[in-house]
């Protein structure tokens, strides 16, 4: 039975559905990275991913017009930044807390606006699979990597873009600046209270984002808490990751996957109980979470809200 | 310093009330006063006016683990409470109030027992994860009767019902017609968690499959959760890339994998409630419960004087459990016989369900 898993239907199922699985992580894990980068925790990350899976939902729903949908679904993680930002930059309130207010925040008022403005689940029609000519045709590969929706590349592409602007330019400069030493960065003449307002903005657009892409993409269904703490193992994949783009992409990857073939597992009926296999993935990433926690270093100011000396 | 400290706490306790507005405790529809009855010549007093003629309504208060409008296990609780009200004439004959998505036990907990205290005639508890809580309210409230499910233990308690739903018989159908529909003879299933209705619905249907076809492959993958419908959804792909051309699911978060069903074109069975609205082309037949038989049966106990001590189940045979079909799905004719047959089979009890372990 075990054999059965090293079949190639099997790793390429793997493969494909990982990488749909990670990218809801990816959205709202890249938008954490740099607010963390910038010290800042943003726990209402699931909060704002609901709110914008819900905003994304209805917009596609009502008008049919799936770019208006995600920028409404933008908007509104936007605006659920702002407030977090004012909260935690403004009056300096401790972030965790805070956090976990705005996540109960967008629990409630999403599952409030569903069952006021549409009552029941229904479907939408979202973001299509987009099968890239020739290069979808190829046995396996064309299937894990060229038969993907529209959200699903997005997501992929924003690592490397997100990489660059943290390392390669000056607002990644001053973002990772105010994160290390705020007063440093402040005395140089860095607004660090700007720098955080874009970084926590960024990310609640992002987190709305995300929820967009299940609701509107992957799943096009909206329901109450279909998040289902997936903004929480965002906020994990961050510290997972190391802070960096390209260790959180390994860590969505490597927990999706794991995740995908628990399924498979199950699917192809190895004696395995379904409870353990359901654990594997988190087990096997606090296992590499304890591997590696001695090796990397989160930004020294993180959660340590800035207060300027006059 | 401290006075940030004071915002933030403000902030805090703001953003945890709105919080719990939206969630765990929507109470609805409010106790209407009976402004229908009332005669058009009574302003002031209307209370007093029909004391002779008005029968004092009957009031449930219901606890329910997730949404009214889960197309699953709450809303075939909250469509059977409100065809009820219907039958009684409305509102100012039958009142119900509801709290919906109390998945803390321990919030529920506070619900059932504020219900009781407010004098209800029957409080349900709809989840097996409230029994233990059910246990210590009850003796409190003598003059209350509760029940809950799905279980059949009444905990020897005067005041407490019991009902469950034979979900096995619902899902033996429901495989006897999807192995006679499959061709590929490989079936998904996507469960919750391994326990209770869902282990019961899923055990009856590979039983109902494999009673048409033994040697049909019917797969089952429990998720663990009855919320993530990403993992639900992941699991229907996962079955499809494995072969299989028929689905069936249980629990609320279905919904993705339903979803995933219409997109391969590969055919759906649900449970608990009619699910063919969210994909039309690909259902093929639901199992939906009935509660407002039982449920009346409980009430006229009540308005006897017996406010508990017995369990009730629902199944084909009393009606409480009925397979719906898809009317927008056109199943072949032998098949339909199938379906005919196995459930009449199952209620005049030529069929018995053999769920092995």
């Amino acid at each position: 039975m075990i054999s059965d898993l090293f079949s190639v239907t099997v790793l390429v199922g793997i493969l494909a559905s990982g990488i749909r699985l990670a990218t809801p992580y990816l959205y709202a894990a890249i938008g954490e990275t740099f607010a963390q980068r910038s010290g800042v925790l943003n726990l209402g990350v699931e909060g704002q991913m609901l709110l914008g899976a819900f905003a994304a939902f209805y917009v596609a729903l009502t008008t049919g017009n799936l770019g208006l949908a995600v920028l409404v679904a933008m908007l509104v993680g936007a605006i659920m930044g702002l407030a977090m930002a004012f909260v935690t930059v403004n009056l300096h309130a401790q972030q965790g807390i805070s956090g976990i207010g705005f996540y109960l925040f967008g629990l409630g008022m999403s599952d409030l606006l569903f069952q006021k403005m549409l009552g029941t689940v229904e479907t939408v029609r979202g973001f299509p699979r987009i099968h890239i000519p020739v290069l979808s045709d190829i046995p396996g590969l064309g299937q894990i990597f060229f038969s993907q929706n529209l959200m699903v590349y997005a997501a992929y592409l924003l690592v490397p873009i997100a990489w660059f602007v943290l390392n390669k330019t000056t607002l990644g400069l001053k973002i990772r600046s105010v994160g290390e030493n705020p007063e440093a960065a402040d005395s140089l003449g860095v607004s660090v209270a700007g720098v955080r307002y874009f970084t926590i903005v960024l990310g609640g657009t992002l987190s709305g984002v995300a929820g967009a892409s299940l609701s509107i993409a992957l799943l096009n269904v909206f329901q109450q808490n279909m998040t289902s703490g997936l903004g929480f193992i965002a906020v994990a994949l961050v510290y997972f990751g190391g802070w960096r783009p390209w260790g959180v992409l390994g860590g969505a990857l490597l927990f999706s996957m794991v995740n995908s073939l628990q399924l498979w597992i199950q699917v192809l009926g190895i004696p395995i109980p379904s409870d353990i296999a359901v654990m594997m993935p988190y087990v096997l990433t606090i296992l590499v979470l304890v591997a590696s926690v001695s090796r990397v270093r989160g930004p020294s100011a993180l959660t340590k809200p800035f207060e300027r000396e006059d | 310093m401290k006075k940030n400290v004071r915002l933030f706490v403000l902030f805090v306790l703001l953003a945890l009330v709105v919080g719990a507005c939206g969630t765990p405790a929507t109470v609805a529809p409010a106790p209407v006063q009976p402004t229908e009855p009332a005669a058009p010549a009574a302003t002031e007093e209307p209370a007093a006016t029909e004391e002779p003629a008005a029968e004092e309504p009957f009031r449930v208060a219901v606890v329910m683990p997730s949404a009214i409008n889960d197309l699953a296990f709450s809303q075939s609780m909250h469509d059977a409470l409100l065809r009820i009200q219907e039958e009684m004439g409305g509102e100012s004959m039958f009142e119900i109030v509801y709290s919906e998505n109390m998945f803390v036990v321990d919030d529920a907990a506070a619900a059932l027992r504020d219900y009781a205290s407010q004098g209800f005639d029957l409080v349900i508890g709809h989840g097996s994860q409230y029994g233990s809580s059910l246990q210590e309210i009850a003796p409190d409230f003598p003059e209350t009767s509760f029940a809950w499910g799905t279980t059949v233990d009444t905990f020897g308690l005067p005041n407490v019902f019991a009902y469950e739903a034979a979900s096995d018989q619902g899902g033996f159908v429901n495989g006897a017609i999807a192995a006679s529909l499959s061709e590929s003879n490989i079936i998904g299933v996507v469960g919750p968690i391994e326990t209770g209705d869902a282990k019961l619905y899923v055990d009856g249907f590979k039983a109902g499959a494999e009673a048409i076809k033994p040697d049909i492959d019917v797969r089952v993958s429990y998720i663990g959760s009855f919320s993530d419908v990403a993992l639900a959804s992941e699991a229907a792909n996962t079955h499809v890339s494995a072969g299989a051309d028929v689905l069936t699911g249980t629990a609320q978060m279905v919904v993705g994998a339903i979803g995933v069903a219409e997109e391969n074109d590969v055919l759906w069975f649900g449970t608990q409630s009619n699910q063919a609205s969210l994909a039309p082309s690909v259902v093929v037949a639901s199992q939906v419960y009935h509660w407002e038989g039982i449920l009346a049966e409980m009430i006229d106990m009540i308005k006897g004087g017996t406010l508990g001590g017995q369990s009730f189940i629902i199944d084909l045979a009393n009606g409480g459990e009925v397979i719906e079909f898809n009317p927008e799905y056109e199943l072949v004719a032998n098949v339909n016989t199938v379906a005919e047959q196995t459930i009449q089979g199952i209620i005049d009890g030529s069929i018995t369900i053999d769920l092995g372990q």
